[in-house]
C-alpha cells in the first residue's frame, strides 16, 4: 500500500471540501439545527410548561411505557420533566445518526462525483496508484470528516442537552451508555454507510448534486426509527443500539464490497 | 536515434470498442526510447483512447500492449510511475493554488520528500508560474492552466511523456513554448508520445508519425517515408491564365508524364489573373517536355516550381483513401 499517496489524496480531499460552500453549508447547518436548535426549542417549551404545571403528577402515573433503566434513574420527576428527559435522551437519539451519515455522504459526493464533474478525475487515474489505494484514499477522505462531524455533534449535543436538563430538571443527563455507544460505535458505522452508498451512486451519476441526493436517501431509515419510537413501536435500549450498530457495520461490509467492485478506474474511464 | 535503441512501447493488435464503435482498431506500433512519436488524427480518431490503454486506465477489448516491457492491464501502477500524461483537458482543481497542485501530485507520485520543495519550485520557475504560485488555479488564463498541467505531467520526471493535443486552443506564443518544451524533453532523452491533429506541429517536432483515422493506422514512418510510400514525391505547380484553366487541365492530364492535375488556390496567382495548377507524377526530367507541350498548345506559363510533399499532403491523401 502506497500510504503516502493515500494520505495525500485523503487530506487534500478533506481540506478542499472544507473550503467548498456546497459542502460546508450542510456540514454546519444540519448539526446546528439538529444538535442545538431542536433541543433548545424543546427545552424552552418544557421549561415554560414545567413552571405552569402543578408539578405533582409523578412518574409512576405516566401511562406511556418508558425504557427499563429510565424509571429507576429518573424517579421523582414530574410529567413534563420526564417527558423532556425522554425526548432528549431517547427519542432524539436516532436523529443524531443523521450527522455522521450526512457529513460523510456530502464529502464523498464532492470527492467522487465532484471529481468527475470538475474533470479532475482524469489526472488522478493517471497517477501510480492502484484502484484499491485510490478507493481507500477517497474513503478515508470522506470518513474522517464524517466521523469528526459525528463526534463534534455528540460533544455539542451533550453540552446543549445538559444545559437544558439542568435548567428544567436540575440534573445532568448525558453522556450515558446509550449515547456513548451511539457516538463511538453506531455513528462511525453510519458515516461509513452514507459514504459507501454515495460511492456506489457516484460511479453511476456525473454530478455532485445527484450523488449527494442519492446518498442522502439513506437518512430515511433513521426517520423511520424516530417515528417508530415516537409511536411506541419500540424503545431504544442499550441492547437495541448495540444491535443497530452491529447491523449497520454488517451493512457497511456489503456496501463496501459492492463499492470496491464498482470502483475500477477502467470502468470509471469507460463511462467518461 | 540509434537503431538498436530500447523499445519502450509496443502494441500488438490493440483494440478497443465501445459497443459497435471501434475506437481503436488493431493498432500495432513500436516506439523506441528517446523518440518523439506523433500520433496524428482528427477528432474521434482514437488518440485519447490509445493513451488511456497504454497507461492502463482503460481496458482493451482486444490485443495487447507492453510499456517498459510491462502489461498495462496488470502493471498499470508501475507503468504510470514512469509516465506523465497531459490530458486533453487540463484536469486541474480550481480550488487549489498552483503550488499546492504540484505539491499534491508530487506526493501522490511519490517524489522523495527531500526533493519535493525544490522540484516544485523548479517547475513553477520553468513554466513561469512563480509569481502566481500561491493563487488559486480558478483565476488562471488558459495558457497558464496548460503550463501548470504540463508542469504537473513532469513532477515525477517521467521517462515517457504523453501529450494529448497539448497546443489545441493555445495562442501562437503559448504554442511555441510548448513546442520548445517538447524539443527540450527530446534533447534530454525522454520519449514523447504526441497526440495531435496539427500537421505542421507533427512535421516539425516528430521523428516518426502514425496517421490514424477511425481507429486504424493508415501509415507509419518518418514524414519522408510516408511521402515516398505514397509515391507523391514528384510534383510541380504551374501558373497559367485563369481563363485558360479548363484547357490547361485537359491538356496536362492527357500528357503521359502527368498522372493527375488539379487547381490549387493561390492568392498571388489570382491577383495577376492567373491560376495555379498542381501536376502530380512529374519527375525532374519530365519537366521540360511538359512545359514544351504547354507552349506548343499556346498556353501562357508564368511560373513552374517543384513542390515538396508535406505531411499535410500525405495526411489528406491517406484520409481520402
Ligand atoms: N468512454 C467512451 N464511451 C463511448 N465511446 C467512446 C468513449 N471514449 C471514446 N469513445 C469513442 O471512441 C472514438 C475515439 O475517441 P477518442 O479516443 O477520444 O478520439 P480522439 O482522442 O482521437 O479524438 C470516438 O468515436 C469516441 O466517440
Ligand atoms: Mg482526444
Amino acid at each position: 500500500m502506497n500510504w503516502r499517496a493515500i494520505w495525500a489524496i485523503a487530506s487534500k480531499d478533506v481540506s478542499v471540501a472544507l473550503r467548498t460552500r456546497a459542502v460546508m453549508l450542510p456540514l454546519l447547518i444540519v448539526p446546528l439545527v439538529l444538535m442545538v436548535g431542536i433541543p433548545s426549542v424543546v427545552g424552552l417549551i418544557s421549561g415554560m410548561a414545567n413552571q405552569m404545571a402543578a408539578a405533582e403528577s409523578q412518574m409512576a402515573d405516566l401511562t406511556r411505557a418508558m425504557p427499563p433503566e429510565f424509571a429507576s434513574r429518573y424517579a421523582g420527576l414530574n410529567d413534563v420533566q420526564a417527558g423532556l428527559v425522554y425526548f432528549l435522551v431517547y427519542l432524539f437519539a436516532p436523529m443524531y445518526l443523521v450527522l455522521p451519515l450526512m457529513a460523510s455522504a456530502v464529502v464523498a459526493a464532492d470527492s467522487f462525483a465532484g471529481e468527475k464533474e470538475r474533470k479532475t478525475l482524469e489526472a488522478l487515474v493517471y497517477t501510480p496508484t492502484t484502484d484499491r489505494e485510490l478507493l481507500l484514499a477517497k474513503v478515508l477522505g470522506a470518513l474522517i470528516p464524517g466521523a469528526m462531524v459525528g463526534l463534534g455533534g455528540f460533544v455539542v449535543y451533550t453540552i446543549v442537552a445538559n444545559l437544558v436538563a439542568l435548567n428544567v430538571v436540575g440534573m445532568l443527563i448525558l453522556p450515558n451508555t446509550l449515547w456513548l455507544l451511539l457516538a463511538f460505535f453506531v455513528g462511525p458505522a453510519a458515516a461509513a454507510f452514507g459514504l459507501g452508498v454515495t460511492v456506489i451512486a457516484s460511479s453511476r451519476v456525473n454530478s455532485f448534486q445527484e450523488a449527494y441526493q442519492i446518498g442522502s436517501l439513506v437518512v430515511l431509515p433513521i426517520v423511520l426509527l424516530v417515528v417508530g419510537q415516537a409511536m411506541g413501536a419500540f424503545l431504544l435500549s442499550n441492547w437495541l443500539v448495540l444491535l443497530l450498530g452491529i447491523v449497520l457495520w454488517a451493512a457497511d461490509a456489503v456496501v463496501f464490497f459492492i463499492a470496491s467492485a464498482s470502483f475500477r478506474r477502467t470502468a470509471l474511464m469507460a463511462r467518461i | 536515434m540509434a537503431e538498436d535503441a530500447q523499445v519502450v512501447i509496443t502494441t500488438e493488435g490493440l483494440t478497443r470498442s465501445f459497443g459497435d464503435n471501434v475506437a481503436v482498431d488493431r493498432l500495432t506500433i513500436s516506439i523506441r526510447a528517446g523518440e518523439v512519436f506523433g500520433f496524428l488524427g482528427h477528432n474521434g480518431a482514437g488518440k485519447t483512447t490509445t493513451v488511456r490503454m497504454l497507461n492502463g486506465v482503460i481496458a482493451p477489448t482486444g490485443g495487447g500492449a507492453r510499456i517498459f516491457g510491462l502489461d498495462p492491464q496488470t502493471d498499470g501502477a508501475r507503468i504510470r510511475a514512469r509516465t506523465g500524461v497531459l490530458t486533453e483537458t487540463p484536469a486541474l482543481d480550481n480550488r487549489l493554488t498552483a503550488r499546492a497542485t504540484l505539491e499534491y501530485f508530487s506526493d501522490v507520485y511519490g517524489v522523495p520528500r527531500s526533493l519535493r520543495r525544490q522540484r516544485v519550485a523548479e517547475l513553477l520557475e520553468r513554466f513561469e508560474l512563480t509569481k502566481r504560485a500561491d493563487d488559486k488555479v480558478g483565476g488562471f488564463s488558459k495558457g497558464m492552466r496548460q503550463r501548470l498541467a504540463i508542469a504537473r505531467t513532469l513532477v515525477n520526471d517521467p521517462d515517457i511523456i504523453f501529450l494529448d493535443e497539448p497546443t489545441s486552443g493555445l495562442d501562437p506564443v503559448a504554442t511555441r513554448e510548448v513546442h520548445r518544451l517538447i524539443e527540450r524533453l527530446s534533447h534530454r532523452g525522454r520519449t514523447v508520445f504526441l497526440c495531435t491533429h496539427n500537421l505542421a506541429e507533427a512535421e516539425r517536432l516528430c521523428d516518426r508519425v502514425a496517421v490514424l483515422a477511425r481507429g486504424r493506422v493508415l501509415a507509419t514512418g518518418t514524414t519522408r517515408e510516408l511521402a515516398a510510400e505514397l509515391n507523391r514525391g514528384h510534383r510541380i505547380s504551374v501558373e497559367v491564365d485563369t481563363d485558360a484553366t479548363e484547357r490547361a487541365l485537359a491538356l496536362f492530364t492527357a500528357l503521359p508524364q502527368v498522372s493527375s492535375a488539379a487547381v490549387v488556390g493561390d492568392r498571388a496567382a489570382a491577383r495577376n489573373g492567373g491560376t495555379l495548377l498542381l501536376l502530380n507524377g512529374v519527375a525532374r526530367p519530365d519537366v521540360p517536355p511538359v512545359i514544351a507541350a504547354a507552349a506548343a498548345a499556346g498556353l501562357n506559363v508564368y511560373r513552374v516550381e517543384p513542390v515538396d510533399s508535406s505531411l499535410e499532403d500525405v495526411y489528406f491523401a491517406l484520409q481520402g483513401q
